[in-house]
């Protein structure tokens, strides 16, 4: 800065400063609102490493002490955590997997092949795109119960995969790729099949990957569904298995803790691995892409 | 056959319907496994609930046709208008408020530089719960005794067992938990307003609030009414955090619709009068995802 600066500069940088200064006291609330908006998932995480009585020590302690992995081990000892973990792993990957595949094929075809019956179709789908299948829960149980699938994950899976979103989603996709492309391939003598999965399929494979993980974020996470299917403690997922363990520690909070912890993990670290990717597919869920 | 082969045009549109329905079959291999799946697991209980709601079944779905017995039975039992009204007080608690604050969250992520990607997380990392993490996190936060806000605002409120405080607590974490995805689709809508009306109004001498009020606010109204339905649909579904932190508690103060469904149908095994909560349910959500498609002009593209 030269010492002869015009006077009308000197208050425009003035004013340019006092904005500077609420700019960062506005950017320091945001900060501090996020951390207090973390606060709880820190403090759940910082109670499942206390030992069990410095967890209602008062006044409270924001630091483990000594740092104690006890009720880690205790959770994985004494209740079938792994179980339902690897309950919950495989039923929402096979969940993932059949829904994008269901989607796509069934998506393909609305948008790129004319066939009879297709409008009528897509019509339905979107008709059911509002249904909520909370609403039928009753039914849907029955029908369940009839097929001797409660406590079966094929009870679990099958009317998850009955949802309309991933079709409805795919087809906009395919809608707005131009006919010429699919045509040209058809001309060379590829059939529909080749046509989806060597070139419809990559095109939109951004849009997969981010529907994958939601998908496998929301079914992990499904509470509803799960509860109401299986009642077999083995059977269990876990965000079902987890509030049954909770009543029998009692006022444990540190295992409490540390089970809510084990729980999150999976969801936790995909979502700060794959944040764009999340994002993408929220926004796509949410009929916003 | 063998005549035709003779005829060059016919065989061309013979071919042709060849390909034509080989495609149709296609197309049909490719739609049938999900149009299966979606008539059996969605379309025939959605039909099968009406019914059922004519009925006095059970949970195995054996009963005899009552008329419409149940549906006046709703309308005289207390329970239902309880759980009604409890609903609607869950849904004025939590939809207007967690789009206000979405909004509020968006408006001061967007404008931030190097911590924005930190500070989005720190608001959307709790959606990725799973519900009864959450339900457990805040079971410990605001714990009577031993919570840590009990213990450092020196109250002795049993939030959850209150009969004051257990749906505006229930709302509280509802809030903390899905705030992250109205933000997501806040920062959407922000980003798809041109900048250039913000240079223009600016010199025209334009700030501050004023900006907000008429440049953000009505260029960002389409994705607050989608918000406003989204959540609205959403709410009246509610079951997974009541049930789990105040089982519909006290005195049935945080009973709500889906829940009483659930506890006639599954814990008293009255299936159709279950199913006739459950057609109300429907009823309402349809309405309103009605409303939403109009709104957002889905279902043109059929």
């Amino acid at each position: 800065m030269t010492t002869t600066v015009p006077r009308a500069a000197r208050t425009a940088s003035s004013s340019v400063r006092l904005a500077r200064l609420w700019g960062g006291v506005v950017t320091a609330l945001t900060v501090l609102l996020a951390a207090l908006w973390v606060f709880p998932l820190y403090w759940a995480a910082i109670t499942s490493l206390k030992a069990d009585n410095d967890t209602i020590a008062n006044p409270p302690t924001f630091w483990p002490k000594p740092f104690d992995f006890s009720s880690y081990t205790y959770i994985l000892q004494n209740s079938p955590l792994v179980r339902w973990y690897a309950n919950s792993i495989l039923t929402s990957l096979a969940i993932t997997v059949l829904v994008l595949l269901l989607s796509l094929l069934c998506a393909y075809a609305l948008s790129q092949i004319d066939f009879r019956g297709r409008k009528w179709l897509y019509v339905l789908v979107l008709v059911g795109f509002m249904i909520p299948f909370q609403a039928s829960l009753i039914p849907l149980f029955i029908l369940i119960n009839k097929m001797g699938l409660v406590n079966n994950f094929a009870g679990l899976i099958l009317p998850q995969l009955a949802a309309p979103l991933a079709v409805v989603i795919y087809k906009q996709f395919f809608d707005q790729i131009p006919h010429e492309l699919g045509d040209a391939a058809r001309i060379d003598g590829a059939g529909e099949w080749r046509v989806l999965f060597s070139i419809f399929l990559p095109l939109n494979w951004s849009i997969t990957v981010a529907l994958a993980i939601v998908t496998f974020i929301a079914a992990w996470n499904n509470f509803l569904w799960p509860f109401i299917v299986l009642n077999d403690p083995p059977k269990l997922t876990i965000p079902v298995g987890i509030t049954q363990v909770q009543s029998a520690y009692g006022v444990a909070y540190a295992k409490t803790m540390a089970t809510a912890v084990t729980a999150a993990l999976p969801t936790v670290i995909a979502y700060l691995i794959f944040q764009r990717r999340v994002t993408e597919g929220v926004m796509a869920t949410a009929g916003l892409k | 056959m063998l005549e035709t082969v003779s005829k060059p045009g016919r065989l061309a549109s013979q071919e042709k319907q060849v390909q034509l329905r080989r495609r149709g079959v296609t197309a049909l291999l490719m739609v049938a496994p999900f149009v299966l799946l979606y008539l059996v697991f969605l379309i025939y209980p959605s039909l099968r609930v009406l019914q059922l709601s004519l009925t006095n079944a059970d949970l195995t779905g054996q009963g005899e046709y009552v008329g419409l017995s149940n549906y006046a039975r709703l309308l005289r039992e207390p329970t239902f208008w309880t759980a009604l009204l409890n609903t609607l007080y869950f849904i004025l608690l939590t939809v207007v408020p967690n789009t206000l604050v979405g909004l509020g969250l968006a408006l001061l992520v967007t404008r931030l530089n190097r911590l924005k990607g930190l500070v989005l997380a720190c608001f959307f990392l709790p959606y990725v719960l799973p519900v009864s993490v959450v339900t457990n996190i805040w079971n410990w936060v605001l714990d009577s005794n031993f919570g840590i806000v009990n213990t450092m605002t020196h109250s002795t409120v049993a939030w959850f067992q209150d009969p004051v405080w257990a749906m505006p607590a229930v709302a509280f974490v509802t809030i903390w938990w899905t705030v992250g995805f109205n933000i997501l689709l806040f920062i959407a809508g922000l980003q798809n307003i041109p900048p250039e009306i913000y240079e223009a109004a600016a010199l025209d001498g334009a700030s501050g609030f004023r900006l907000f009020r008429s440049i953000t606010w009505p260029n960002l109204w389409p994705v607050t009414s989608l918000v406003l339905l989204l959540q609205l649909i959403a709410q009246f579904k509610i079951f997974d955090q009541v049930y789990l932190l105040t089982a519909g508690g006290p005195f049935d103060k945080t009973l709500v619709l889906l829940l009483y469904s659930y506890r006639e149908g599954f814990q008293q095994q009255h299936g159709g009068y279950a199913s006739t909560i459950g057609v109300v349910l429907m009823v309402v959500i349809l309405a309103a995802s009605l409303l939403q498609s109009r709104v957002l002009g889905r279902g043109e593209r059929a």
